[in-house]
């Protein structure tokens, strides 16, 4: 009944809409107008609305930043965040002034040179001068932003010196959970392959290997040292996963059959974090950034940052492959 | 003799209307298809926009539109993945490839070279019924055991490959994959016969320089169609094989339902690989024409020369070469050699050269002219606002320190939305309102058009602007709900704010439909050259003739953008403020090098 009511209704609008419009342009026709041309009238009020229409989108451009400007992430809690955030400020101090200055002559020339009868148009068909100027400038802009980025990303993806003092952990995804291995007192992984899946020993660590042995996994939550570089080892055993770490500006994808990795240094403890952010509840978190499935949406680890003390308490709480 | 000359009709509306080789209904039959099509991908985004604005609650439109997708009206979970896939995929290649240059390099081409027709009209008919049969298969895909592929419309294996990871992955992936493959056939042989024709079919005197740029924008989007889209069939031929046959060209290493599988030695970033060697100049087929259509418009509605045509042309060649050699800024955290994604880093942003020239072209066009807001006028600004808003954030997402931790969250589903989906939308409108005079001999009405244009551009950008502030504030996309996360708690406000202007933006495309279907059938009839304009299509008569042309096929003695010429009197030298390509050089015109 709804239906039939819901089908009667848009059937008599439409019918009232083409009769209107029949109505509309008899009438035009009736004064003698060409109805398909844009009257005088309705060329200024579109060009009146460029002119709206830029204003507006400036505004709800600067109310976005006004009202959500504090919702995005917190400082960097890593410290080639802190390079990230520097990078992503110079980026926007190029792209900001472009879009606001490109968009103030666009919208403004099309208010400007509405079709006016007295007026001609010029007859502008080139000028190398200018195109030159509007290749170089960007030219020039371009490679200082891609001689700063490539830096940054070089200084990113350098691996840790395995010489130096480092935790080495191992993150292995698979739907929709996951779990974590660290290096132990060795300082090196054991080998681990879904061939070794069974039962208890979820992420098919190989028993036999002598590197195994000292391994720790935990589950549910990982604990990182504060300041000590961390060399982060991902696998996955089922689809590809994406371990996304926002606050710490890290991510690297999970693939099954191939080892990727990443590393960083944290620099804030948690306990700091919740200071800064004025929350409680703060924590940081690993989440899935890879569409890997129907629960994809709720597929995340904690991540508890902590001083080297603390951090070296926890991780003797926690057992030896071997003991399980 | 009454029944023989019955059947002869049949006949004839047969060849007409249904199996015609004539560009003309050709062109109509993409457009219709293809914007079919997008209405379909439309309602699913509103649909999932619902679930993502008030995650969990029940919806009579949900439930009446997803059926068993849906309980009670709430979506499932690997159900609101389904509708993303498809939406992205429906979105990308049918309305946006497909209906775009479908239609108007069809309509296009031949009409603005000076050709009776296609090269092939039968080669272009089958490219029409290849891409219907594709429709088809897609569509029959959503109703299938386990629901239609879901893993994204860029089906990632394992995910896509493997039926225990999502049900989508079962017989809705087999018809996603066939259905892509019928597809893939349509487009090359529409862009082989395009290419063909622009290059062997101009009339006497249309050189290379007085090509309108959109034939030049139609031309290297086939091109580009032609190197890349076989690349993705034989992905999409290799994934058939993982699936079907126990091959392991991407799989490797896989524990999944309790068991180990027997797939070994394969990599599923090779299929990254070759899907993205497509996937990104698939950005630039579904733009280039957008670009193409509003170059013309802009130029027409203003009354000025398009500004810097040999730069417009560089830059369409540039962004295209360029194109085909940053495919890896998709996969800068798949784990790839650092100095590989340092080289996609500076390839990626030097792109940001040529489309800067477009810009400033374009404005610079617009200055001192004499603009008249067609609607079509009012999309192809609209396009330049998009091209730069979407523009200028590629400089974030392409720099690859900066992507690490952007990518794959809102921010950049805002980017590709603004800068690809409603920059070629826009150009496919701006190109409808455009042309509708010369497919349907008669006129849109320009009240509800410029309606149409402002609702669809605020709540397009209320829609899009709001994502790149969930993406700095590390929300993923294609989560089915973010309350999952504390962290992500706050933002519920602006979830509900985008739905609301994706909810608007959809019923306002009803006026399109509307002024669409009312026009074709009662709009006013059109004279022959409405916009006054200078382009060859608008030589030929209002009645669609086979061969376009009654009589000789005229020749091009000048290129397409002479508006507003004066002579040195400061009169306008063909008395009018345009002068049509057919129109001789007068005895002291110079040519400008055209």
């Amino acid at each position: 009944m709804v239906a039939l009511v819901a089908i009667v209704a848009v059937l008599l609008i439409v019918i009232s809409a083409v009769q209107t419009l029949k109505i509309a342009e008899l009438w035009a026709i009736n004064k003698g107008k060409v109805i398909y041309e844009v009257t005088k009238k309705q060329n200024k009020t579109q060009a009146l609305l460029m002119l709206v229409f830029l204003v507006a989108y400036f505004a709800f451009f600067a109310w976005q930043v006004w009202k959500w400007g504090d919702l995005m992430l917190p400082v960097s809690a890593s410290e080639h965040g802190v390079i990230t955030d520097r990078l992503l400020n110079i980026t926007y101090a190029f792209i900001i002034p472009v879009f606001v200055i490109t968009h103030i002559f666009l919208f403004w020339f099309a208010y400007k040179y509405a079709y006016n009868s007295n007026r001609k148009a010029v007859f502008f068909s080139h000028s190398n001068k200018l195109e030159l100027i509007w290749t170089i400038i960007p030219s020039i802009a371009l490679t200082v932003l891609i001689l700063f980025g490539l830096s940054s990303w070089n200084e990113i993806m350098t691996p840790v010196d395995s010489e130096k003092e480092h935790v080495l952990i191992e993150v292995q995804a698979q739907q929709f959970s996951w779990n974590a291995r660290y290096a132990g007192t060795d300082g090196k992984l054991g080998r681990a392959g879904v061939e070794f899946i069974e039962g208890v020993n979820a992420m098919g660590v190989d028993i036999k290997d002598e590197n195994s042995k000292d391994d720790k996994i935990v589950r549910g939550e990982i604990h990182l040292p504060v300041g000590v570089p961390v060399q982060f080892v991902f696998r996955s055993i089922d689809v590809i996963h994406s371990a996304y770490m926002p606050h710490f500006r890290a991510q690297m994808n999970c693939v099954p059959g191939v080892k990727t990795q990443f590393n960083f240094v944290p620099t804030i403890t948690t306990e700091d974090m919740k200071k800064i952010t004025n929350n409680e509840d703060f924590n940081y978190i690993l989440l899935c950034n890879k569409i890997c499935g129907a629960a994809h949406y709720n597929m995340q680890m904690d991540i508890i940052v902590e001083s080297k003390e603390d951090y070296e308490k926890w991780l003797a709480e926690q057992k030896q492959f071997a003991e399980n | 003799m009454s029944a023989t000359h019955h059947h002869h009709e049949e006949q004839d509306f047969l060849f007409k209307y249904i199996f015609s080789q004539d560009h003309k209904m050709i062109s109509k039959q993409f457009l219709i298809t293809g914007f079919l099509m997008g209405f379909i991908g439309m309602v699913m985004s509103t649909l999932f926009r619902l679930q993502l604005g008030f995650p969990g609650e029940s919806f009579w439109a949900i439930d009446f539109f997803l059926g068993s997708w849906a309980e009670n009206g709430v979506m499932a979970p690997d159900k609101y993945l389904a509708l993303v896939t498809m939406h992205g995929t429906i979105m990308v290649f049918f309305l946006l490839t497909a209906g775009l240059s479908g239609t108007f390099s069809n309509l296009l081409i031949p009409l603005q070279i000076g050709a009776r027709d296609m090269a092939s009209g039968f080669l272009n008919m089958l490219s029409y019924w290849f891409f219907f049969v594709s429709t088809i298969i897609m569509l029959i895909s959503l109703g299938v055991e386990g629901g239609s592929a879901s893993a994204g419309w860029t089906i990632y294996p394992p995910l896509s490959a493997l039926p225990q990871a999502i049900p989508g992955s079962g017989l809705g992936m087999t018809l996603w994959l066939v259905a892509m493959a019928i597809f893939i056939a349509s487009s090359l042989l529409g862009s082989l016969n395009y290419i063909v024709t622009i290059l062997n079919l101009r009339t006497k005197g249309m050189t290379m320089t007085r090509l309108p740029l959109t034939i030049w924008a139609f031309l290297v989007t086939a091109i580009l169609g032609v190197l890349s889209f076989p690349v993705l069939l034989s992905a999409a031929l290799l994934l058939i094989f993982d699936r079907s046959f126990g091959t392991s060209f991407y799989l490797s290493d896989i524990y999944i339902g309790g068991q180990v599988l027997e797939h070994s030695g394969g990599s599923p970033i090779l299929f990254e690989h070759l899907f993205w060697f497509l996937g990104h100049p698939e950005v630039y087929i579904v733009l280039l024409p957008a670009l193409g259509i509003t170059s013309e418009i802009v130029s027409t509605m203003s009354r000025k020369p398009i500004f810097g045509y040999r730069a417009m042309v560089t830059s369409i060649l540039a962004i295209a070469f360029l194109s085909v050699i940053v495919w890896g800024h998709h996969m800068f955290v798949t784990g790839m050699n650092p100095f590989l994604g340092a080289v996609f880093t500076f390839t990626t942003l030097l792109i940001a050269i040529p489309s800067a020239v477009k810009v400033f072209n374009y404005i610079t066009t617009l200055w001192k002219g004499n603009i008249i807001f067609s609607p079509a006028m009012l999309f192809s600004i609209g396009l330049v606002s998009t091209f730069i808003s979407g523009g200028v954030t590629g400089l974030i997402l392409g720099d690859s320190a900066l992507d690490i931790n952007i990518h794959d969250t809102y921010f950049v589903v805002g980017h590709f939305h603004i800068v690809m989906g409603l920059s070629a939308i826009f150009g496919m409108f701006a190109g409808v309102y455009h042309w509708f005079p010369k497919m349907f001999g008669r006129m849109m009405n320009n009240t509800i058009g410029f309606f149409h244009f402002w609702i669809t551009i605020v709540c397009a950008y209320g829609v899009f602007f709001p994502m790149h502030f969930l993406g700095l504030a590390g929300v993923p996309r294609r989560y089915y709900t973010n309350s999952e996360f504390p962290l992500f708690d706050n933002m519920i406000d602006i979830n509900e704010l985008v739905t609301w202007f994706a909810i608007v933006a959809a019923f306002a495309q009803l006026l399109f439909v509307f002024n669409f279907f009312y026009s074709a059938l009662r709009g006013p009839r059109s004279s022959q050259n409405p916009w006054r304009a200078n382009s060859l299509e608008w030589t030929a008569p209002v009645e669609h003739i086979h061969g376009n042309w009654p009589g000789e096929i005229p020749e091009v003695h000048r290129w397409a953008y002479d508006y507003s010429k004066v002579d040195e009197n400061g009169e306008y030298v063909s008395g009018e403020d345009f002068i049509s390509q057919v129109v001789p050089l007068g005895p002291n015109e110079k040519d400008g090098g055209h």
